[in-house]
């Protein structure tokens, strides 16, 4: 951005043709022209899609057993599709096992990083633009959260309540809640000094009004982004407590429960704990691919980034290379 | 230094002391350790017994109080499970976990540097391109499975390093490569995008028609004003390895603090429990105080906020300046300790 305005005729030129012929993007064309992108939000949605729907075509295949097949190894067409990605222990197929396990993944995950995002958020904004004794006392709030050892908070729950995917996601949500709170805080804060804030101020506005009129709009896009790479964490953090055997309990599957139970047959069934692992850093990858486009496209400095299409590429790197 | 350590160790002590009775009372909730310690078949009388040689016959409140009089005199209790001094089996612990930890850091920083800043160079080139969906692809990959597979394919077959222990230097590669891997990739992204930013700042021009070197421009000016957002994200990852990789230490059977936190959790083994806790939380306090002291050396910009600032002022000027610069401030961000830390 600075590139093109520091080259003073040519640089314009560029790019008044390019808002021209655009005018201002949509999100979609804006996610089309990133490839990397617009693959992660495929692969997502087929996630979800799968979360959504799979569990009510797969779910009787996924409980079936069937001795014959037992430990089959996956990528076999003898076996037919139900076997695709081969059986375990109990000949019961791994991909029905996997779509079932992908709607309890998801079930944990995304209401965790919702729950956690209202609250941490909301909260972190009134903190940052009060300032004074209340951001004191959030921030050491948060810090206390923050600081508490979260599997503790896991093991007693599991021990008092029912190790149910509520509780789980009641956990992950309240260990969450500090990241958004310290993030919303911090920009919160820094907007609260701004001219425009002060203007709104100066008119009489009342506080609660100014946060939801001027700060949040100004704040959502990193909070949104931030909520992004979450999902990405809370779904390694649900798979790590499957794993440790304080989360998801059998007879429910959750991808990361499938890792912990096919690690003893490591040398035998490699695929048990390696395809579901695989599933998780999928995914992962995915949202942390489209947590990084989503932060240049919600950013009106960089945004420029994603109106290019091929030939305004061309004729920028051309104008770049004569100005120097 | 010393009016903010001062204000560092008020504004740290109640979160720390809230965690502790936390702890404390959160532990006694997941059940009576009695279940676990005697056989099945165990009558009344050996129950109270057990019970009245633990300690746990008393209420909560006395419990606690002899707990925190125990801390006085460094006395954290007795392990239920080996009657060994529970101060002695978290200190034993914690530096097999603070040198993971530090080993893993220290790798982690180097590589983040050296492939962010090289990332950083040409924005969206091939190596940005490459390097971005490298660290992603670290930071997304759960540790648990990483490890699990690292055993499987170097360790069962192909048996370069051992599936677990803490013998020789080859027993390290699984444990560090594994953790190495979240620091890495979150801080690629750190490093690269502070490093855009600053390499597009008017002082890299300066700099540059100076006639400086790509190495100095990059190293010394650049790097440098870059540093403040990696040291952040850096501390809280190693808050994170010192608080015990449970998950890894428990896979390679590290002994650690991570290992020994989940296993007293599982056995309810409350008073090595608590020691750990109070272990992991002072180290936690310590590394906080050496991150804002970093800050402040890093950047002598950093000030409390305008806001605050402004307050202060105000409030000075209707006092008529009888309190002078003194004033009392809030110690509510890091910048304002660690303008303390200049101030003093």
């Amino acid at each position: 951005m600075t590139q093109i305005q520091d080259q003073p005729v040519p640089g314009k030129t560029v790019k008044t043709s390019v808002a021209q012929r655009l005018g201002r993007p949509s999100m979609l064309s804006m996610l089309l022209r990133d490839k990397f992108a617009t693959v992660a939000a495929v692969i997502l949605g087929f996630v979800l899609l799968t979360a959504a729907f799979g569990p009510s075509l797969m779910g009787e295949l996924a409980t079936n057993q069937d001795l014959m097949f037992m430990n089959k190894a996956p990528f076999d067409p003898a076996n037919g599709w139900a076997y695709f990605l081969g059986s375990d222990s109990l000949g019961r197929s791994m991909l029905a096992r996997m779509v079932v396990a992908t709607q309890t993944t998801l079930l944990v995950a995304v209401p965790a990083v919702l729950v956690a995002l209202f609250l941490g958020s909301l909260w972190g904004v009134w903190a940052g633009y009060h300032r004074g004794r209340r951001e004191n006392i959030s921030m050491r709030l948060a810090d206390i959260i923050m600081s508490f050892p979260s599997l503790l908070l896991a093991v007693v729950v599991l021990f008092v309540f029912s190790p149910s995917a509520a509780n789980i996601v009641l956990i992950l949500a309240i260990t969450r809640i500090p990241i958004y709170m310290r993030t919303a805080r911090a920009e919160s804060a820094e907007l609260q000094s701004r001219t425009f804030v002060d203007a709104a101020r100066t008119f009489g506005t009342k506080p609660n009004s100014i946060i939801v009129r001027h700060v949040i709009p100004v704040v959502t896009p990193t909070l949104l982004t931030l909520a992004t790479l979450e999902f990405c964490f809370v779904m390694l953090a649900e798979s790590s407590l499957s794993f440790l055997g304080i989360g998801i309990q059998p007879p429910d599957v959750s991808w990361g429960l499938m890792v912990a139970q096919g690690r003893q047959y490591l040398q035998t069934a490699w695929w048990l704990s390696i395809l579901p692992g695989l599933a998780i850093v999928i995914t992962a990858v995915a949202a942390n691919v489209l947590a990084a486009w989503m932060r240049i496209a919600t950013d009106p400095a960089q945004r420029w980034r994603l109106t290019l299409d091929k030939q305004a590429k061309k004729d920028l790197t051309a104008v770049i290379k004569d100005a120097k | 230094m010393l009016t903010y350590l001062r204000k560092r160790i008020i504004s740290s002590g109640l979160p720390l002391l809230v965690v502790i009775v936390g702890v404390f009372a959160l532990a006694r909730m997941t059940g009576n350790p009695a279940a676990l310690y005697l056989p099945l078949n165990a009558t009344e009388a050996m129950r109270e017994d057990f019970a009245v040689r633990n300690g746990l016959d008393q209420p909560i409140w006395v419990q606690m109080a002899q707990y925190f009089g125990g801390i006085l005199r460094l006395d954290f209790g007795e392990s239920m499970r080996t009657g060994e001094s529970a101060g002695a089996m978290a200190l034993r612990a914690f530096p097999a976990t603070l040198q993971l930890a530090g080993t893993t850091m220290a790798l982690a920083i180097v590589l983040a540097v050296i492939v962010g800043s090289a990332a950083a160079l040409k924005p969206n080139g091939i190596l940005d391109r490459f390097s971005s969906f490298l660290s992603m692809t670290a930071a997304s990959i759960p540790d648990f499975w990483l490890a699990i597979v690292g055993i499987w394919v170097f360790a069962i077959t192909l048996g370069w390093v051992p599936t677990s222990g803490v013998v020789g230097m080859a027993a390290w590669v699984l444990p560090v490569a594994t953790l190495v891997m979240r620091p890495f990739g979150t801080l690629v992204q750190v490093v690269r995008g502070a490093m855009v930013s600053s390499l597009s700042e008017p002082y890299i021009k300066l700099a540059r028609a100076k006639g400086a070197t790509q190495y100095r421009v990059v190293g010394a000016h650049a790097l440098r004003n870059a540093a403040a957002p990696g040291l952040t994200v850096a501390g809280d990852l190693t808050v994170g390895l010192v608080n015990g990789a449970v998950v890894v230490e428990t896979i390679f059977g590290w002994p650690g603090i991570g290992k020994l936190m989940i296993d007293s959790i599982l056995q309810r083994d409350f008073a090595v429990l608590q020691a750990c806790v109070l272990l992991t939380a002072v180290a936690i306090f310590v590394l906080n105080i050496l991150i804002d002291i970093g800050y402040a050396l890093l950047d002598p910009r950093v000030r409390p906020s305008a806001g605050a600032r402004k307050r202060r002022k105000a409030r000075v000027e209707h006092r008529g300046q009888q309190n002078g610069p003194k004033a009392p401030t809030t110690p509510t961000t890091t910048g304002s300790a660690a303008t303390a830390v200049l101030d003093a």
